[in-house]
């Protein structure tokens, strides 16, 4: 939060009265450091680092969950078979289908991907997801995009793939005026659109609402009057709102996995 | 500073850099998990529906060796009974059986016996007649002797005469007998 600090530091150093609400700057730190690789500007800032702890901290912990494989699980391997079966039998199983299973892995890292990341959102220090960058939903969603075509050409045939999308069975000819391009719309630009903008749009929201209540929460306290009653209760909405993030990490990562895994299904059977 | 460069942003466009190195972060995430992680898990459930299908198996297997045990002895114990009730039979044939010899072999000593007492009474019977005959013969010589007052004794007649008397005597008996 150094840059709310920043916002903070500058609002009271400014002398304003008002409260200097947190903007977009939020999601743009200060980078740490820049370099420039074959004309492609990388920077170092918080957010990236925080996406690389989360990756090597996820790693870390999934190696460490199936170091030693045990029939009855340790405390460390039970959580990591839980998150892995929810997504293996929730999602690539029953979601899927029977031939999903091949999609565990992928769907599988997908999920913990993304849940490791969205939970720097409220980790102490980090407190801001890389998923609220809309780079990295958008990247995730596109491999999603890709992946779901392929599987869609490689089990149907082009031909069939693509004639289904564009003209769906079942449905009257007239009405293919009104369909063909909804559908179009829907498969090829729709769903890795929302799919990246709904983890997006959360971590953001998430990440904003926490920073207004607690930049409100030390503003208050340094104001007089009634200030001092409202101080506190920003602080607890700002807790209370932690725990809300923590779901929605959690949601968001599941309905993410989910989604692909619906549109996996709608690849892999045909009878769309 | 901030304000101004917030403005400056778009969040819907994001810049290269961060697209490439979001992408490097999840294949090396997909790697490991594909490779290393996804694997094991898959061999630990493996392994644990082995050993729970193995423990019913087992389990099953017991109880198919105590249902043969059980069906062993079911079997074991019907054939001791049907040998036992076949040996009583047996021995109840045979216990007829040597009621019947004995029966018969009393009787045929009974028989025996009762012909012995009949040929031995026969033949005493033969004595006192062949006795009685003599006696009556020399009585009956000695009554006539003394009757006619001579001795007939040596007369090879007189003999010839005895015996037919005493014929006569015994055709007699035996018409009387076949008479009655």
């Amino acid at each position: 939060m150094t840059s709310s600090a920043l916002v903070l530091g500058n609002a009271l150093a400014a002398g304003s009265d008002g409260f200097q609400a947190p903007g977009l700057g939020e999601f743009y730190p200060t980078p740490l450091a820049t370099f420039s690789l074959l004309g492609v500007d990388f920077e170092i800032t918080r957010i990236t680092l925080g996406l690389w702890i989360a990756t090597l901290l996820l790693i870390g912990f999934l190696v460490a969950a199936v170091r030693r494989p045990q029939i009855v699980p340790g405390k460390l391997q039970f959580i990591g078979e839980s998150g892995y079966s929810l997504v293996r039998d929730g999602i690539a199983r029953d979601v899927v289908g029977p031939r999903g299973l091949p999609f565990a892995p992928f769907l599988g890292s997908l999920f913990f991907f993304i849940l490791a990341n969205n939970m720097m959102s409220i980790i102490p220090l980090a407190q801001i997801s890389p998923m609220s960058k809309f780079a990295f939903p958008l990247v995730l969603a596109m491999i999603c995009w890709v992946l779901y075509i392929w599987v869609g050409i490689r089990e149907q045939g082009a031909g069939r793939y693509f004639k289904d999308i564009l003209f769906l069975p079942g449905v009257p000819k007239p009405m293919y005026i009104l369909v063909t391009p909804i559908e179009i719309l829907q498969n090829f630009i729709v769903r890795p659109f929302t799919l990246a903008v709904r983890l997006f749009a959360n971590m953001f929201a998430g990440h904003m609402l926490l920073v207004v209540f607690s930049l409100g929460a030390v503003y208050l306290l340094s104001r007089d009057n009634f200030s001092l009653i409202f101080g506190p209760i920003s602080a607890l909405m700002a807790i209370v709102m932690t725990f809300f993030e923590l779901l929605v990490i959690f949601l968001q990562a599941y309905v993410f996995t989910v989604l692909m895994g619906t549109y996996l299904n709608g690849s892999i059977e045909s009878e769309h | 500073m901030i304000i101004l460069a917030a403005e400056e942003h778009n969040p819907l466009i994001p810049p290269l850099g961060e697209i490439i190195i979001g992408t490097i972060a999840f294949a090396i995430v997909f790697f490991v998990f594909a490779k290393f992680v996804a694997p094991r898990f898959e061999q630990i459930f493996r392994a644990r529906r082995e050993a729970i299908e193995g423990g019913i198996e087992r389990a099953e297997t017991m109880q198919a060796e105590a249902k043969a045990a059980l069906d062993q002895y079911r079997a074991q114990l019907a054939e001791a009974r049907s040998e036992a009730a076949q040996i009583r039979d047996q021995a109840r044939a045979e216990g007829q059986q040597i009621l019947e010899e004995l029966r018969a072999q009393a009787q045929e000593e009974s028989a025996r016996i009762i012909a012995r007492g009949e040929e031995q009474l026969a033949g005493q019977r033969q004595q006192v007649v062949n006795e009685l005959r003599g006696q009556i013969g020399a009585l009956a010589v000695d009554l006539a002797s003394r009757v006619v007052g001579e001795s007939l004794a040596d007369e090879a007649r007189r003999r010839g005469t005895v015996d037919r008397f005493l014929a006569e005597l015994d055709s007699m008996a035996a018409s009387g007998e076949s008479a009655r």
